[in-house]
């Protein structure tokens, strides 16, 4: 056949099949594009849940334990030897233990936190010092880890995690249906610690929870004040422009660099405390203000004129109609930007480790001047230990911040679904 | 204990003036038969005015207090530990400082001073409570006799309304100009300790070097003769894990949008851009343990498959996790720019026959590009500036070379390693951190202004 004698709409229909054939290839790398994103946001869930889940749960075995007077004395409750009490209690209930190689086996069956378990208990009943109680002790690493389902018998084994003979203990508690797994609230409470075993997120949450503090008291009003000036009350003119131009460049400028300005500045010229979440949230809040400035601005120029102008026809002042009408009226976008703001700052590490808040931490901070971690700060420190125990507390760290974001992400979005006006509409 | 009482004599003497400069208002209209609408202001505007009038002052002064005090105290103390200890350098002598400051402060676990300057530990608390307490005195008095002097002024003919108004302008304009002042300290902080370290260091070194080993250079005669602050490796390793990260991120980005905006159903946008945002707002801390413990060991792994050799913090690991925390930027700038392009472009392109794909290629895509390059380059400023992913997938060492196999580093990794841990301030060690903070800032910056001026041009084309 000769192309020369087809008509237009002939070539057209020769060709169609070949370009309906790449349409439906373009479509394909779009949702191919889409499924990727998909893929890789389940693969990190699901990663990140599998890491850290089984940090919430702890292992424990119902244990008597004789608060002997030997050891404890009622008028010395907090000095008294805790460790000898815990491994009496242990050979009482396996007699058998007689060499000094078992008897180091056997002070690995229980957490080095059973100690701690005990202290507080003859705390609260300081009464009890001469009698036996029953209580629910925390068993070892291994034990747990392997309660929990998280490795296999073998596994341990072959790792040192776990040993025969303590696995058989252990048997003996679960026949007489002494063994629970409850929730861990210890990870919540405690602080940073050398060993997996005792480390908790409790001074990071408490850290982070005065950053973000700091942060909102600062960025806040500083951030909507300054969009109200852009918006309401600047003329147009070179320096507004110059003043809006710097904000927006601003939003852009990495963190690290704010960090960078929090250690000259803050650390080295004001001498503020260092790993402090004061300064820390210093430089957050300079971070977050241009975030909030800008939300502000939107929504603040989302106000219609014409409440401005009803407001200025019945007399009131420039700063009355501002005061009195836009800004309620703008307040719950403003609110809005503020929080998106906010669980941003959460996240935020870089810059908190140039001002230092990376030091290793026991205390539980208890002023905004005392040295603290973070929880993104936290994750960072847990994942370069080597031990893999601290990675999987790493991820259960990443699970609990993650939770506080989206906390705060659907107050932002209940807060817009709830206070979003539309205008030009009734009702 | 004194700071808190003075800001709570702030917050007291601003709402008690309020409360009772509005009453006076009141009475006065009431004593002398003057109806309040003759009255200039409304009787709340006066209350508000004695109000501002006395616990700005205060406020400033305490402020102003506050900054200024660990300057006074430093320099005392540092010359009574000059007389304790005569034979400290300067640079010791800070040192000492700020135990001793740490131990008064009740730090006593992590610091440790000698026992010669135990006994200005007393001093150095003394000092500080009486500054204190001299401040509460001052910002007592001045609260006072304030309030008490803008209180008698109070009459109807007080034009209060306009000076309150003129005082919570000034505050508002105040806020906007702490946008500049943060610019301004950014600049001052990192360009100030930059020239220090080219004072050490050309700059020419700097920029051209191929040897990068500071934490080599421990005393500040090493520098020049060791030449390690050549930078050139730091920023081609930042430069390779931001071409893989694109490479990534711009093709998956821009397809997702196109996606989005152009195929995807009402019912299923709703679904994918939340997801897109979830991605978005993942903390970069997050991305950075993915990288380093799922990523970074499962490349290696299957790189060992396939008989190749590579270490797990391989600049590919650290790219490739950085392109995934990049797609949502790239897709959400491109949706919405391709989103402003008009209808009537896509009717044309649909009525010369053209099919969606072909429309997307010829017409969507050529004017969506300045808001797709804008993208881009916001996406790329991002990269580079992106440090925690780095921080944890990447190496420290610091290798030129453009093989996406190896460990390299980057300008953030390198920040961070010379910032962190113990660190004597004036090293050109640390200086150089400030230099690649500076390089790192200019580039941004650059980028940052095109994107922006290529968007503010493109906005003016359709509207």
């Amino acid at each position: 056949m000769n192309n020369i004698n087809l008509s237009t709409a002939d070539k057209v229909r020769k060709t169609l099949k070949k370009r309906y054939r790449k349409d439906r290839l373009f479509a394909l790398y779009g949702a191919l594009s889409i499924l990727f994103c998909f893929l890789f946001l389940g693969i990190f869930l699901i990663g990140i849940f599998k890491m850290g889940w089984h940090a919430f749960l702890e292992t424990r075995v119902n244990l008597q334990v004789y608060f002997d007077p030997q050891f404890v004395s009622p008028y010395n409750i907090e000095e008294s030897d805790y460790e000898a009490l815990v491994a009496k209690a242990l050979s009482t209930k396996f007699p058998d233990v007689r060499t000094r190689q078992d008897k180091r086996e056997l002070s690995k069956f229980l957490s080095p936190r059973a100690v701690d378990v005990v202290r507080n208990f003859a705390k609260a009943h300081p009464e009890i010092v001469g009698s036996s109680v029953d209580l629910w002790l925390p068993v070892g690493d291994g034990l747990d880890m392997l309660k929990k389902g998280v490795i296999s018998k073998e596994n341990a084994l072959q790792a040192g995690l776990v040993t025969e003979k303590n696995l058989e203990r252990f048997e003996r508690f679960v026949e007489e249906n002494k063994v629970t797994v409850s929730f861990n609230w210890y990870f919540f409470t405690s602080g940073d610690s050398n060993a997996p075993s005792t480390a908790g997120i409790g001074g990071a949450i408490v850290g982070s929870f005065y950053l973000v503090l700091i942060t909102i008291t600062l960025s806040f009003p500083l951030g909507a004040g300054a969009a109200i000036y852009l918006e309401e009350c600047a003329r147009r003119s070179k320096f507004k422009d110059f003043i809006d131009i710097n904000i927006n460049n601003l939003t852009a400028v990495p963190s690290i660099i704010f960090g960078l300005i929090g250690l000259a500045i803050f650390l080295n010229f004001f001498h503020l405390p260092r790993s402090s979440p004061l300064v820390g949230g210093l430089v957050l809040s300079l971070m977050t203000i241009p975030v909030i400035v800008i939300a502000s601005k939107t929504a603040v120029s989302s106000v219609p004129p014409s409440i401005r102008e009803a407001a200025l026809s019945v007399g009131a002042s420039k700063m009355q109609t501002v005061f009195h009408h836009v800004v309620p009226l703008a307040l719950p976008g403003m609110l809005t930007g503020a929080i998106v703001g906010m669980a941003r700052a959460m996240g935020e590490t870089a810059p908190l480790l140039m001002v230092g808040m990376v030091a290793f931490i026991v205390d539980i901070p208890r002023k905004i001047t005392d040295p603290a971690s973070a929880l993104p700060v936290q994750i960072y420190l847990w994942s370069d230990q080597p031990e893999r125990a601290f990675a999987n507390k790493a991820a259960a760290a990443i699970i609990v911040l993650i939770f506080f974001m989206i906390l705060m992400n659907s107050f932002a979005i209940w807060l817009r679904k709830r206070y979003e006006r539309k205008y030009g509409e009734r009702g | 204990m004194s700071l808190s009482i003075t800001i709570i004599f702030i917050l007291m003497l601003f709402s008690i003036c309020y409360v009772v400069g509005t009453k006076k208002a009141l009475r006065i209209a009431r004593r002398e038969h003057i109806p309040l609408r003759q009255f200039h202001s409304q009787p709340s505007y006066h209350g508000a005015y004695v109000a501002l009038q006395s616990a700005l002052p205060c406020a400033v002064i305490a402020f102003l207090w506050l900054t200024v005090e660990p300057f006074v105290i430093s320099n005392i103390m540092a010359n009574h530990i000059r007389e304790a200890m005569p034979s400290l350098f300067e640079a010791e002598i800070s040192l000492w400082l700020d135990r001793l400051k740490a131990v008064a402060e009740g730090q006593t676990g992590f610091f440790k001073i000698d026992d010669s300057l135990k006994h200005l530990v007393p001093v150095y608390s003394g000092l500080k409570q009486s500054s204190r307490w001299a401040m509460l005195t001052v910002v007592f008095t001045v609260g006072l006799g304030s309030a008490a002097f803008f209180y008698h002024r109070i009459s109807p003919y007080l034009r209060a309304r306009h000076r309150v108004e003129a005082i919570v302008t000034a505050l508002l304009g105040a806020c906007a100009l702490l946008a500049i002042f943060t610019t301004l300290s950014i600049v001052a902080s990192v360009l100030f300790e930059s020239l220090r370290f080219f004072k050490s260091v050309s700059i020419l070194e700097f920029f051209t070097g191929t040897h990068w080993a500071p934490h080599t250079a421990l005393r500040a005669d090493q520098i020049g003769s060791a030449g390690s602050f050549g930078a050139v490796p730091v920023f081609v390793g930042t430069f390779l894990i931001s071409a893989i990260a694109l490479a990534l991120s711009v093709p998956i980005g821009l397809f997702a949008a196109i996606f989005t905006s152009e195929y995807a159903s009402p019912r299923a946008r709703s679904v994918i851009k939340p997801v897109l945002e979830i991605l978005a707002g993942i903390p970069t801390v997050v991305y950075g343990f993915f990288a380093a413990l799922i990523v970074g060991p499962f490349v290696r792994t299957m790189a060992e498959r396939f008989g190749f050799s590579i270490p797990s913090e391989s600049a590919l690991a650290a790219g490739l996790v950085m392109g995934i925390m990049i797609i949502p930027y790239i897709s959400s700038l491109s949706d919405d720019t391709m989103n402003a392009v008009p209808q009537s472009l896509r009717d044309g392109a649909y009525a010369l026959g053209s099919t969606k794909s072909e429309m997307i290629q010829k017409v969507l895509l050529p004017a969506a590009l300045p808001g797709i390059a804008a993208g881009v380059l916001l996406a790329v400023s991002r990269a580079i500036g992106e440090t925690m992913i780095v921080v944890m997938a990447a190496s420290l060492r610091a290798k030129l070379t453009l093989n996406p196999f190896d460990a390299v580093t980057t300008v953030t990794v390198q920040i961070v390693s010379l910032l962190t841990g113990d660190q004597e301030f004036d090293s050109p060690k640390t200086l150089a951190a400030f230099a690649l903070g500076l390089a790192l800032f200019v580039v941004t910056l650059v980028l940052n202004i095109i994107a922006f001026m290529i968007v503010r041009k493109y906005r003016e084309q359709y509207e």
